[in-house]
């Protein structure tokens, strides 16, 4: 068995915390196997990746670079992956679970005749193989399993591991050339909220997710979206949290004008929404039903703010659940973190 | 000019039900999978849905919806999809569990498309979702796009804009909330949708009456395409175990609870 750990670099040439994840999970994956592993860099100067994790114990290392293996693109990033794949032989490939993984993943496997499997959430040895266990129906059940064919890639969700820490070295790697057609997609760059105005925060500790209930009639026969914006715009500050919301808010407006303004599609947790990992989570104004709280499945410690006890964060889906109007306490809330 | 759009999108189990895992002769299925009330996939919808409005926009052009699933399943999510928007079913007889392996599903899908006639690889947009709610893997339409030759790939569309030069405009979804934005040259491309911005299309009957005479005869030349577990072995499928006790706080002032999350956000 040869494992190959593959990662491209950030747009400041360095490795994201998930492919360090990655690679420490690699690391041990490879201890448990009792096998060697190389490791392969994708960008446009890997170089320095390559020495920052010099020592992590890789018997060899393979740079792909280039100033067209900056941009994230299927043609470039599957013919460099497979370019390495076959300098390394390897049977076992892992990669942290990136957008610009996830996109060549399976197809190259396809290439290499092997598999892929993506979002992978723990990686194991039984039996001296390798298993993996990974979620079905949308984090509704979790499987276990392990596949014959060869070369197996695996695609490595975040978290899955304590990001590798070691000395800076010399990796003094080897450049494998690929030998590309012109490419018929450019990257021209990205669209995004104004950093200020962004409520989407991987890195964040809390999630606050709010929901429909911010936008009904309350209790005095009046709706208040108004003052729904200011509190939770409010709360977003103080908190730095990052922003989560149920289908049934972002869908309000429809046509994709959102009632709340800062809210968009992207901001949707659940079935047909992200599965965001954070520490904690504090839901507002949301029933907990199931298509939303299956977005919740890699939420640490989970509290929500609902005026109906009966709802299903009450049914084991939170640690607490407090029964009161989250106008309210929002707004005590901001007024406590307030400096 | 015109597109041949074709979308590939199948079935799942409605979100709201109870699934449970179960050992069947095949490996691992759901408990009473043939009961269960069907959907189209969601995310597949969007992507039907998209591929409806851009063929309105571009005159001659035309969409195909190719979907691999138990084929009296199939006939009843299409009496619900037909009436959304026009297009022309290619349907295939097999699975649509989310337990298959994506490789057989991609190989049964590819050559269902290859077989379409006036295929054109010019103006071909091979559209799905970016990936089912059954497997949720995001690896089918990649490996029908490798078998087809396509190395265009997008994942996670939110939009696509098809400009008059011809060259496609897409935006991806990437990390932290962002989209990146590319454009590529011309057909043929990938495209694995995530929301995109339409919603979904009411439902017009007579949409729904000419969509059925094609649904129909495709429903009955449904090519049998056994799809299986591959060559996975499956360990374990279990149901996540209910572990919180939730403590539901009924009369505590809104004072109170302000203070008692505030510590709890500030507590490390
Ligand atoms: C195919 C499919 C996919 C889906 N995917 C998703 C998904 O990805 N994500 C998702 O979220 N949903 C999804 N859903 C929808 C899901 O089933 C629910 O309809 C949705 O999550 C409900 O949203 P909500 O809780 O915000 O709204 P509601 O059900 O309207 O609940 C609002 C809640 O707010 C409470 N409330 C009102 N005012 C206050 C107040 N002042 N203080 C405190 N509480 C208050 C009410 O008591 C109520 O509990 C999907 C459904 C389907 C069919």
């Amino acid at each position: 068995m040869s494992i190959l750990f593959l990662a491209h670099t950030e747009p400041d040439g360095t490795l994201a915390k998930s492919a360090l994840e990655s690679l420490a999970a690699t690391v041990q994956l490879a201890q448990s196997l009792g096998t060697p592993f190389t490791v392969g860099l994708i960008g446009e100067t890997p170089g320095p990746a390559a020495d920052a994790i010099a020592t992590c114990g890789a018997q060899k290392f393979l740079t792909v670079s280039g100033p067209e293996f900056s941009q994230a693109r299927y043609a470039t990033d599957a013919a460099a992956a497979e370019a390495l794949c076959r300098a390394a032989a390897a049977t076992l490939v892992t990669a942290p679970a990136t957008s610009r993984w996830n996109r060549v993943l399976p197809g190259l496997a396809h290439r290499l005749g092997g598999r892929a499997d993506t979002h992978v959430t723990g990686v194991g040895v039984s039996n001296g193989q390798p298993c993996v266990s990974r979620w079905f129906y949308r984090q509704r059940m979790e499987a276990v399993f392990t596949r014959s064919t060869r070369p197996w890639i695996l695609a490595l969700e975040g978290g899955i591991a304590a990001p590798w820490q070691g000395a800076a070295g010399t990796a003094h790697p080897d450049a494998v050339a690929v030998t590309l057609a012109a490419p018929r997609t450019q990257v021209t760059g990205f669209e995004a909220p104004a950093a200020d105005q962004q409520t989407i925060r991987p890195d964040a500790e809390l999630l606050f997710v709010t929901g429909a209930g911010w936008t009904k009639k309350q209790a005095d026969g009046e709706v208040k979206v108004a003052e729904a914006e200011t509190l939770i715009r409010e709360f977003l500050r103080l908190s730095r949290s990052s922003l989560g919301s149920t289908k049934s808010l972002v869908d309000l407006g429809g046509e994709g004008q959102s009632v709340l303004p800062f809210l968009s599609h992207l901001n949707q947790i659940g079935q047909t929404g992200s599965t965001p990992r954070h520490a904690k989570g504090l839901s507002t104004c949301c029933h907990g039903e199931e298509p939303h709280t299956v977005g919740w499945r890699f939420i640490g410690e989970r509290r929500a703010i609902s005026l109906d006890a009966n709802c299903g964060w009450a049914r084991g889906k939170a640690d607490i659940l407090y029964v009161a109007d989250a106008f309210a306490v929002m707004a005590k809330v901001n007024a406590l973190l307030a400096p | 000019m015109s597109y041949q759009i074709i979308v590939c999108g199948s079935l799942v189990p409605d979100p709201l039900q109870t699934l449970e895992p179960v050992t069947g002769p095949q490996g691992p299925a759901l408990k009473n999978e043939m009961m269960l009330p069907s959907w189209l996939d969601p995310w597949a919808g969007h992507a039907l849905y998209e591929a409806a409005r851009l063929a309105g926009q571009h005159a001659g052009s035309k969409v195909w919806l190719v979907s691999l699933g138990p084929k009296a399943k199939l006939q009843q999510v299409m009496m619900t999809v037909a009436q959304k928007v026009p297009f022309e079913l290619v349907a295939l007889d097999g699975s649509a569990g989310g337990f298959t392996d994506a490789s057989e599903t991609a190989a049964a899908l590819a050559e269902a498309i290859l077989a379409i006639p006036g295929l054109d690889l010019t103006k071909l947009l091979l559209f799905g979702g970016w990936e089912s709610a059954s497997r949720g893997a995001g690896a089918t339409l990649q490996i029908v796009g490798e078998r087809l030759g396509i190395t265009d790939q997008f994942q996670g569309v939110d939009s696509l804009t098809l400009e008059a030069d011809g060259s496609l405009r897409i935006l991806e979804r990437v990390e932290g909330g962002k989209h990146q934005v590319s454009v590529c040259s011309a057909p043929p491309a990938v495209l694995g949708w995530a929301t995109g911005s339409l919603p979904e299309p009411r439902n017009n009957p007579q949409v729904g009456m000419a969509n059925m005479r094609g649904i129909m005869p495709a429903l009955q030349k449904a090519k049998p395409s056994p799809v299986s577990t591959g060559d996975i072995t499956f360990t374990s499928v279990t149901l996540p175990t209910q572990t919180r006790t939730t403590q539901v706080i009924k009369d505590a002032s809104p004072e109170q609870i302000a203070a008692d999350i505030v510590a709890w956000i500030k507590g490390g």
